[in-house]
């Protein structure tokens, strides 16, 4: 009854959204909707550094993240989230911010964004020498309160203080917000919140806003109910998809996303990164297969595939796993 | 679904609830908020577990098996479950029991169970053991043609034009493949004009419907577009199936650019049944779970029971001592 309900009370607000199924027509005019509007280019931020080895059980050392993080650099991928600057009581695997930051080999023209939680990450970022960092909000409420302990509202108040002292310092702030598609405590989220998140992320001065499909639990039809009433509210070229692939629906959410005209993609090399909330299962999707698909598609991505596979063959012989990418696991063998 | 979070279980079982009132879906004028593409309200998946599938696995699978998984499979709303292979047991040692497996299976009503028919002699084999549909196998390649049924495509064509006479005198319907549609192992690149001429061929002959294979799965989105394209100048869309294979990681976009295209029927195996034998330890079939979850998420009705599916899966996995492909199955905590 409940979902009826919650149903109903959609379908009220959403009055506007209701088109009709129309009977489609001849293959000519399918295959322009098809393949409409796809954008030229399309930058991947790579995620694996950060968003793949925090869900990695196997701590990897410095060294490795360095060299992984170099590698990666070579590919062509024009943004490597490097670490998290946040305390190592939560997060063990990113102890080490400091001295990723100051090991990695900087490439010219490639952006290598931090996350920070708080002002004090903030400021251990910047004296680390970041020059972008990410901030991360959630659509749900109760996964705000389970993974940063506080409120949605406050944690946007947190935010409004990195962002002061963001713009004071002229460091450019990337904007998360978690759970737009489900979430692992709530259940559905309600497009409009995450629209509400986003726009308050945008406002505050943050450049652009990634969308993350926490759980892995949205599909084409959610992703494109979701975007629409995001991108009421953030102009579309300052919306970024973050696909997690443990429905195996990334690629697919990531193509509704390209005709929806989204033209940044997170991805992790080699898939790296787990699912904490359904366990064995898989994270992010993988930079190899999204890659792929884009490059069949004639987008530019400026990266180099076999160069990448590279990158994700090294992580994964240190990490002794598998390779989450099916790109990857389909060229090994050849 | 026992480990399942109940909040996941909560987005699946709108799924659930919509497939057992359909009537609520309408009285809520649900139908069809994807603005700007159009789908079709209705996707027919043609299961090919137990015959592409098992025909890929390396593990000999026992008749008994064979039969209780297609049974298993009758049972999940499936529409079209491809049950076996008459094709010559030196060449394929897994389809050797096509006979008894065929005979073996409970039929349900409404179910239909096609049977690979490679030639006329496996076409009467087929018929002797109580085939009521047959598929005919033709390729866009010359070299996998060879290579793969040791003849040209335009021998095979002769072939497959007896068996397609003789089934049409007995009203058998056919239906036809076409692989390498988006790549060949041994040619690389295959013209979509190539692909459309078999397919029109085939339709031409008499098959019903015409199911267009990325047999080693290297097509994206961008290929498939233009292979639709080119394929429906010669044969309607409501003719048309994509049988797409996951070793790249592609089949859920690519049949999501087909049913942008107008197509409507999915050919796709539980757990994601059969590697690649062209790449070594991939995937080959796209895996139903994953495609259900793809289809019913987006609001298209199949008539399929997914949770059903799921169990179907964990069976043949457990009996093939083997982890399921399928990540819907993997989420939902079915691993071995």
């Amino acid at each position: 009854m409940a979902t009826v309900m919650s149903l109903v009370n959609r379908r009220i607000l959403s009055s506007a959204m209701g088109q009709k199924y129309v009977a489609y027509s001849s293959a000519a005019k399918a295959g322009v909707r098809a393949g409409q509007a796809l954008p030229e280019k399309v930058k991947i931020v790579e995620v694996g550094p950060r968003d793949g080895l925090q869900n990695e059980k196997t701590i990897v050392p410095t060294e490795t993240k360095i060299h992984l993080i170099d590698m990666l650099s070579a590919t062509g991928l024009p943004v490597i989230e490097a670490t998290s600057f946040v305390s190592p009581k939560w997060v063990p695997q990113m102890a080490d911010q400091v001295e990723v930051m100051k090991g990695i080999g900087r490439k010219p023209g490639v952006s290598y964004p931090v996350l920070t939680p708080n002002l004090k990450g903030f400021q251990a970022a910047l004296k680390a020498g970041a020059s972008e960092v990410a901030i991360f909000g959630a659509a749900s409420e109760l996964f705000s309160k389970k993974n940063i302990n506080c409120s949605v509202e406050e944690s946007l108040q947190r935010f409004e203080v990195i962002m002061k002292a963001a713009k004071e310092a002229g460091v450019p702030v990337r904007g998360y917000v978690s759970c737009v598609l489900g979430c692992p405590y709530e259940g559905k989220v309600a497009p409009e919140k995450v629209a509400h998140v986003a726009k308050r992320l945008y406002s505050m001065g943050c450049y652009e806003i990634s969308l993350g499909d926490t759980i892995g639990v949205g599909t084409p039809g959610s992703m494109i109910e979701m975007l629409e009433a995001v991108s009421k509210e953030v102009p579309v070229n300052a919306l970024a998809v973050h696909c997690h692939d443990t429905y195996g629906q990334a690629l697919a959410n990531i193509l509704i996303a390209l005709q929806m005209g989204i033209s940044v993609v997170d991805s992790s090399v080699a898939g790296l990164g787990g699912c904490p909330y359904a366990q064995g299962a898989s994270g992010n999707v993988a930079t190899e297969d999204v890659v792929y698909m884009l490059h069949g598609l004639g987008i530019q991505t400026g990266v180099d595939l076999s160069k990448l596979m590279d990158a994700g063959a090294y992580i994964c012989r240190t990490l002794n796993r598998k390779t989450s990418s099916k790109v990857a696991q389909a060229n090994c063998k050849l | 679904m026992g480990n399942v979070p109940t909040t996941v279980k909560h987005c699946l079982s709108y799924e659930q609830l919509i497939q057992d009132y359909p009537w609520l879906k309408r009285w809520l004028q649900e139908e069809k908020t994807i603005t700007g593409h159009e789908y079709p309200d209705f996707v027919k998946i043609v299961e090919v577990g137990p015959r592409d599938g098992l025909q890929n696995e390396k593990e000999i699978v026992p008749t008994g098996v064979k039969i209780q998984l297609i049974d298993m499979l009758s049972g999940t709303g499936l529409p079209v479950i491809e049950a076996t292979s008459f094709v010559s047991s030196k060449w394929v040692p897994q389809m050797a029991d096509h006979s008894d497996v065929l005979r073996g299976i409970q039929r349900a009503p409404h179910v239909r169970y096609p049977v690979l028919t490679p030639n006329m002699q496996g076409f009467k084999d087929a018929v002797a053991a109580g085939a009521t549909e047959v598929a005919v196998f033709g390729s866009a390649s010359e070299t996998f043609s060879k290579k793969n049924i040791n003849c040209s495509i335009d021998e095979s064509m002769l072939r497959f034009e007896e068996v397609i006479n003789t089934a049409k005198e007995q009203q058998i319907p056919v239906r036809g493949y076409v692989s390498c549609a988006l790549g060949c192992p041994h040619e690389g690149h295959i013209e979509p004009s190539k692909v459309s001429e078999v397919a029109k061929k085939l339709y031409a002959m008499g098959c019903y419907e015409i199911s267009l294979g990325d047999t080693i799965g290297v097509g994206t989105p961008g290929s498939m577009l233009k292979m639709l394209q080119s394929v429906m100048e010669e044969v309607p869309a409501h003719a048309l199936a994509v049988h797409c294979h996951d070793t790249y990681g592609q089949a859920l976009p690519n049949i999501l650019t087909a049913l942008q295209m107008g197509v409507c029927v999915v050919d796709s195996a539980v757990a994601g049944l059969g590697g690649c034998p062209y790449a070594q330890g991939s995937s080959g079939n796209v895996s139903t779970e994953d495609v259900l979850y793809m289809l019913h998420g987006m609001g298209i009705e199949t008539g399929v029971n997914l949770a059903k599916v799921i169990e179907a899966g964990d069976f043949i996995c457990n009996a093939l001592r083997r982890e399921t492909n399928s990540k819907v199955a993997q989420a939902t905590g079915r691993t071995l």
